[in-house]
């Protein structure tokens, strides 16, 4: 029995690739809670605006790259947040004066907005695969691993090991930062609270002298933000897929109902429950079994619960369950 | 101008459009448009019975129209005599002790007993019946799926002809839809989008994995078909004499008349289903359903049944896509489960719906003509305008290549635009429903 190198096996299979997508699914689905927070819908376009954010990133990165720039270790991309975050922001704005603001003035129903917003996913869709083309673009051009699994062994010892990739920490990284930031902000300052008074009660908020398109405004800015974030962090772990983000979008809302739709908190822990949930559910445990129980009971099997191509399924499976079971989330959100 | 003007000016001017492409392009083409437009506006008729009859809001579009494709396998793909030896007693033994299972489930929720046992009970048989299916079907499985898998490595189907399995198709598509909706038409407008697409995108990934039934992403070809083959026809000598008597290019001429013969059949289904959908308008049973609609609290209140219709109109809707799927299937004459895209299917059917008229039928005809019309040309025509665009710059310029070679994804950003003009400056569609 050896619960060491069965832990290293976990943490390099399920933990860390767990944490980080986890991590980018709870920026995602943040973004997506405010907007259901504040404007009352959901924003199918929300996959696409992070695929826009990560392609600004991607085409500011080429124009650098060409220019002899670079951040040694880290990935250049990372310099280029700022402007990717700037130029989606301002394509949020935008979807928001020509598209929404007509249908918010008119109190239209939550669904002519969910329609309206296939409408601005159908065009970015467009338009991203227009400017970049349709194919996979791989950017992170820093240092692989901090260190990799055979470091790890030959530093420990250890049969088994797990390596952390540089993109796997600055997703850690940025994602505390940002959390921190964001609930510093909802929770501490009046501009956060307001916020938080015209989601729970418009009424209210508008007679207590809320100006609600200053609210609106930064509810795109943040979400807007945090899908750029998402994006690059998922292209910089990954690959960058134009098609990819539509499938996101299903874990995405998944993280966002599981938590409660309309709360941030729960949006974050959303994100990862159902990342680790899809890893824990699917990875074959034949090996970790192996050692921690006893020589003569090791499993012939893979022991895996469910084939490693149903991973997407299992956030659906949790959401219906959810759906079924409470609407309301994990953190009592609103019911739509 | 009378709805009768507005109707015969629209559909006249859209089939114009088309004998447009048939003179410039090819007749081919446009036959080729047109069949494709037809199994749209059945698909565009389907969701406009759930959404615009009652307002449902279905995602799974493309689950529904994949199961139709399923069916379409299942009932004409000649059974693989081999693998069916190898495996299909013991999958057959594997799905009645599923089925055995399930019963026992429902029998257990259905019996007076105390919900803290059901709360025991049920998961506990739900995960033992996963260990017994998996031990009993994933060997007979494997031997399936290793029997020859570059060339068979699944079960077949019946080999039934091929027409037979639109109603199939249909059929398992609405017997799927109950038990989607048992599950999920309780909930509101979003929540029932995003959890049928989410079931969609599982049904897809069902088709994609399980091999030993669908092959997977090696897809099905070869699928028989309901009509001639060209190269048949070719050598027919009766077919020969009269394309040499009407001096007819021969093999042109071949494939047309292939087209033509799917044509007939599809507008077959398509006139049927859309007399009975109109009937189903006009009955008061249609009046029912946009009653509900329309308030479904006093719906209620007059003692109607809101969740059993919506069950009811769930299931139609979802049987027609599936149609639809079947018969897509049959004129591709090959499953690939690749290629089963919400962009493609559930959104694309939406746009039709919405930009038709949601709720008007001939709506739901013209969108769906329209919307793949331009679905077809937003190619040539992007790659037009990028050439006008770009015509002062060199053939070499970087920028020119990139964007001519991306100008076929024009049709997404029209979609999107149509979609949004459509829903801003006239939300009721070409056609709105009528009073």
């Amino acid at each position: 029995m050896d619960y060491v190198n069965a832990l290293a096996i976990i943490t390099n299979f399920i933990l860390l690739p767990g944490l980080t997508y986890g991590s980018q699914l709870a920026l995602g689905a943040m973004g997506v809670t405010l907007i259901y927070a504040v404007l009352r819908f959901s924003n199918f376009a929300h996959g696409e605006i992070m695929s826009f954010g990560t392609m600004v990133c991607i085409l500011f990165t080429w124009l650098g790259q060409s220019y002899g720039l670079s951040l040694g270790f880290l990935p250049t991309a990372i310099l280029f947040i700022p402007v990717a975050m700037f130029f989606t922001v301002l394509y949020c704005l935008l979807i928001e004066k020509y598209v929404f603001s007509y249908y918010r003035e008119k109190k239209s129903n939550p669904i002519i907005f969910l329609i309206a917003s296939i409408g601005v996913m159908f065009f970015t869709a467009g338009l991203i695969r227009f400017i970049i083309g349709p194919s996979d673009q791989s950017f992170n051009d820093g240092v692989r691993f901090i260190f990799n699994v055979r470091e790890f062994k030959a530093f420990t010892g250890l049969n088994e090991g797990f390596g952390l990739k540089t993109s796997q920490a600055i997703t850690f990284l940025m994602t505390i930062i940002l959390c921190a930031l964001l609930f510093f902000f909802l929770n501490r300052t009046r501009t956060g609270k307001s916020m938080r008074a015209f989601s729970d009660n418009e009424d209210l908020a508008l007679l207590s002298g809320i100006d609600p398109n200053k609210v609106v405004l930064l509810t795109w800015i943040i979400a807007g933000g945090l899908a750029t974030f998402a994006g690059v962090l998922y292209g910089l772990d990954k690959i960058y897929k134009p098609f990819i983000f539509l499938q996101m979008l299903l874990p995405i809302f998944s993280a966002a109902i599981v938590g409660g739709v309309g709360n941030p908190l729960g949006a974050f822990f959303g994100g990862y429950i159902i990342a680790l949930s899809e890893l824990f559910v699917t990875f074959a445990y034949k090996k970790v079994l192996g050692y921690i129980l006893p020589e003569n009971l090791e499993p012939s099997s893979m022991m895996q619960f469910l084939a490693t191509d149903y991973k997407f399924s299992v956030s659906f499976i949790i959401l219906v369950i959810v759906l079924i079971i409470k609407p309301t989330g994990l953190f009592n959100g609103k019911t739509i | 101008m009378t709805d009768v003007q507005r109707r015969f000016s629209i559909f006249s001017t859209f089939f114009l459009a088309l004998i447009f492409i048939g003179f410039f392009q090819s007749w081919n083409v446009a036959l080729g448009i047109f069949n494709l437009c037809l199994i749209s506006a059945t698909m565009a008729l389907g969701v406009n019975i759930q959404l615009g009859y009652a307002g449902i809001f279905n995602a799974g579009v493309m689950g529904f129209a994949a199961l139709g494709g399923l069916s379409a396998v299942l009932i004409a793909h000649p059974p693989v005599s081999e693998t069916i030896k190898l495996g299909g007693k013991g999958i057959l033994f594997a799905f009645m002790v599923l089925a055995v299972g399930s019963a026992i489930i429902i029998f257990i929720y259905k019996s007076n007993q105390t919900s803290r046992f059901k709360k025991i009970t049920i998961p506990l048989i739900i995960l033992i019946l996963l260990v017994l299916f998996n031990l009993i079907g994933s060997p007979a499985i494997k031997r399936v799926e290793a029997f020859e898998p570059a060339a068979t490595g699944f079960l077949g189907g019946l080999g039934l002809p091929i027409l037979f399995s639109w109603l199939v198709g249909g059929v398992l598509a609405g017997f799927v839809a109950y038990f989607i909706g048992k599950l999920t038409l309780g909930l509101r407008s979003d929540y029932l989008a995003i959890a049928t697409l989410g079931i969609a995108e599982v049904i897809i990934y069902f088709l994609k994995n399980e091999n030993w039934l669908t092959r997977g992403v090696k897809n099905v070809n070869g699928l028989p078909r309901p009509v001639p083959y060209e190269v048949d026809l070719q050598g027919n000598k009766w077919f020969i004499e009269i394309c040499e008597r009407y001096n007819f290019p021969l093999i042109e001429t071949s494939s047309i008349v292939v087209k033509i013969s799917y044509c007939l059949l599809f507008s077959g289904v398509l006139i049927t289903l859309f007399i009975l959908s109109e009937i189903a308008l006009k009955s008061p049973w249609g009046r029912m359903m946009r009653a509900i609609r329309d308030n479904e609290i006093s719906a209620r209140a007059m003692g109607k049944n809101v969740k059993a219709r919506h069950l009811e109109i769930f299931i139609i809707g979802s049987g027609i896509v599936g149609l639809a799927g079947a018969m897509l299937t049959t004129l591709e004459g090959q499953f690939t489960p690749t290629t089963y895209q919400p962009l493609r299917f559930t959104f694309t059917v939406w746009v039709m719906v919405i930009i038709g008229g949601t709720g008007n039928n001939y709506g739901s005809l013209i969108g769906g003509f329209l919307v793949w019309f331009l679905w077809v040309e937003a190619e040539p025509l992007g790659l037009y305008l990028v050439e006008l665009l770009t015509s002062p710059l060199s053939d070499t310029n970087p920028l020119r290549i990139q964007l001519t070679t991306n100008a076929a994804h024009m049709r997404y950003i029209m979609m999107g635009l149509l979609l949004l003009l459509v829903l801003r400056f006239a939300p009721k569609g070409i056609f709105p429903e009528g009073r």
